[in-house]
């Protein structure tokens, strides 16, 4: 790590996986008292993956997230607020109240949406980076997605586009260690994700999830790289999550993970790691840190705030946003559409 | 000036000519460059590989890659070499680039063209190279236009490349060889928006895709014999041209669907649904469907036409449903 580097960066890239924890863990209290319906799918733990792979992007980059997304939007500058409104369901939320936790997206800031297919996201992105590719923009595209979703035949035909098109677009594995349930051990051939990458003809390394500074710099050289015109990169970020799959999970009583290994991970909490750093270089004191955290916590209630009292979108909203182009009687309604 | 020429070169036309005007209007598919069917022939020659691209065996990826580039501010143009291979695309088709735009909010745009030349039984290529999947993309919201003529079939492709939503166009194997006439100048044939292909005033038939010229035929046979049929072609599939299809029920009073998609939730059923909710009154016999069976089509020439729906199937269904004029006359003078 570059120590001459610029502190006030260190401290940003604190803030925001803070911003993300809390986010989070206000999110899943929400979901406990019903006020977000359904379920969000906490990225607690694998907050280093997020910020240290969105510090190589520029606003005008692109990437598409996952169904356990908050972590990346909020990484790539995300308002809270409107992402608060969106868990919400309200009107003043990122989709207007009809994408909610999974789908959350801002094409203004580059991102092509959180997506509720595993793997779903990752053409997507692809295809920002082939856009780029032909328009000369230097921009370039992150697919996120995690170990479950590296089993997807979608993402193998996108790797092998990108690799036979040169396409500077990132692929990031984030590996929790299970899909759902489902151990990666058990679920994956071959030695590893990151091995994959061979069998398109682009680099593939593993990285430590968990160390922000060691993601920063990994995605630091594939950024480059796609830029360069040297084609797309694979990165597998070994990560945990310290929640469930999604916060019901608590609730069926499953147990796929020991104990053991919980705490371990634990050990290497990703925001304790940098604070530790932070504080060992002398750029974040636990007095500014406690200040950091203090203006992310009033962030956050100003967020719940904006949320709660938004309002509700109006029901006629329910059908409209389905086509730029609108014709009589599109889209039906679930009555005859010219029923008086 | 209008010239001869085949429903593929209307098409190719169509795209060469959007293509010259727009140049975010951008190829894949597999093989275009050198185009089996001959609608991208000449197309990366012309307009060179930063606008033309082969893409490998990969329907999902290079659908989602479309949706990703046209968020980006392209127009793909996704060509699928054989009808169904839709199927093997769904997820990114139905559960992504057609609801995007709403799941967003109604932040972006996605106009991506998909071509699907081809569609619908030939000779000899049995279940899995046959169908017109249609109905499962209209289910998912999908625009969807099937051109039965060559001006028709420049006039709604050039439609469908400006649409800024997607819109899958329809190609059927059994019209590509057809001959017409086609303006030399630009054709826009506006979405939504079907065509009496003949007057009729005994019975409406509402005939799909390569249904509309057998329809046609039918019409044409029957009317020595003072049997006068209406026959609609909707071209587009959805948006539905409703208005049409009521003006011309109401004055013929009966309704046959006439179409080669599966016969379960497919497209006539709901044209008929359509047609009970809102034609009642005007109903003077039920409504009839002359569709396929809901079978793949099977391999043997002696077994296929007894799965799709045939011009003698229509013909009888027509004399059937005008059948009872008569007795509605004769039941008028006796009140």
């Amino acid at each position: 790590m570059n120590v001459a580097c610029d502190h006030s960066l260190y401290i940003e890239l604190y803030r925001k996986m803070r911003l993300i924890r809390r986010f989070e863990e206000r999110a899943a209290e929400l979901v406990d008292r019903n006020e977000i319906a359904g379920n969000t799918h906490e990225y607690i733990g694998e907050e280093a993956v997020a910020v240290g792979i969105c510090s190589a992007l520029r606003s005008e980059d692109v990437i598409t997230s996952t169904h356990r997304g908050h972590g990346h939007l909020l990484a790539k500058g995300g308002d809270p607020r409107k992402m608060m409104a969106e868990l919400l369901g309200r009107s003043t939320g990122y989709n207007r109240g009809k994408g909610g936790s999974m789908h959350i997206a801002d094409l203004s800031l580059g991102i092509y949406g959180a997506n509720g297919m595993v793997a779903g996201g990752v053409p997507i992105a692809a295809g920002a980076a082939w856009a780029a590719k032909i328009r000369k923009t230097n921009q370039i595209a992150v697919a996120f997605f995690g170990d479950g979703g590296a089993n997807q035949g979608v993402l193998h035909e996108t790797m092998n586009l990108a690799g036979i098109w040169n396409l500077p677009v990132l692929f990031v594995c984030e590996n929790n260690l299970y899909a759902v349930t489902t151990p990666v051990s058990y679920a994956t051939a071959g030695p590893s994700i990151a091995e994959r990458a061979k069998g398109y003809g682009f680099p593939g390394c593993i990285v430590d999830g968990m160390d922000l500074a060691a993601v920063m710099e990994a995605a630091r050289q594939a950024a480059e790289r796609a830029r360069a015109g040297q084609g797309p990169s694979l990165l597998e970020c070994r990560t945990y999550r310290f929640r469930g799959h999604f916060t019901a999970e608590r609730a069926l009583g499953i147990n796929y993970r020991t104990q053991a290994e919980m705490e371990e991970w634990q050990q290497r909490d990703p925001l304790l790691l940098w604070a530790r750093k932070l504080e060992e270089l002398e750029v974040l004191t636990p007095g500014d840190r406690a200040a950091v955290d203090g203006d992310v916590e009033k962030l956050l209630d100003e967020a719940v705030e904006y949320a709660r009292s938004s309002p509700w979108p109006e029901p006629e909203e329910a059908l409209k946003d389905m086509y730029t182009q609108c014709y009589p009687g599109l889209p039906a309604k679930g009555i005859a559409w010219h029923a008086k | 000036m209008a010239r001869q020429m085949n429903y593929l070169q209307a098409l190719r036309e169509a795209l060469a000519l959007e293509m010259r005007r727009d140049s975010s209007v951008v190829v894949l598919g597999e093989d275009v460059r050198f185009s089996l069917r001959g609608i991208t022939k000449g197309l990366y020659e012309e307009f060179g590989p930063e606008r033309v691209w082969d893409t490998p065996i990969s329907e999902s990826a290079f659908v989602g890659l479309a949706t990703g580039a046209a968020f980006a501010g392209l127009r793909p143009v996704v060509e699928f070499q054989i009808s169904t291979l839709v199927y093997v695309a769904m997820e990114q088709l139905v559960n992504q680039a057609q609801k995007l735009r709403y799941m967003m909010g109604g932040q972006g745009k996605i106009p991506v063209t998909y071509l699907v030349p081809g569609s619908g039984a030939r000779p000899g290529l049995a279940g899995q190279h046959s169908d017109h999947a249609y109905p499962m993309l209209i289910q998912g919201g999908m625009k969807v236009v099937m051109p039965t003529t060559p001006q028709d079939a420049k006039g709604l492709f050039t439609a469908a490349l400006r649409e800024d939503d997607p819109v899958v166009v329809f190609a059927p194997a059994a019209l590509m060889g057809a001959r017409g006439d086609v303006s030399e100048e630009e054709v826009l044939i506006p979405l939504g928006k079907g065509e009496v292909k003949r007057f009729g005033t005994d019975v409406t038939v509402v005939a799909v895709g390569p249904c509309v010229p057998q329809a046609v035929k039918v019409a044409e046979q029957l009317e020595p014999e003072g049997i006068s049929v209406e026959v609609i072609d909707p071209r587009s599939l959805l948006p539905f041209d409703f208005s049409l299809l009521h003006t011309s029920v109401r004055k013929t009073g009966r309704l046959i669907i006439f179409d080669d998609s599966n016969r379960t939730c497919g497209l006539a059923a709901e044209i008929a649904a359509n047609a009970a909710e809102q034609l009642f009154t005007s109903l003077k016999a039920p409504v009839a469907r002359i569709t396929r069976a809901d079978v793949p089509v099977p391999f043997s020439i002696a077994l296929d036409k007894h799965v799709l729906p045939s011009a003698a199937q229509l013909e009888e269904a027509v004399r059937t449903i005008v059948d009872n004029r008569a007795m509605e006359k004769g039941s008028a003078a006796q009140v």
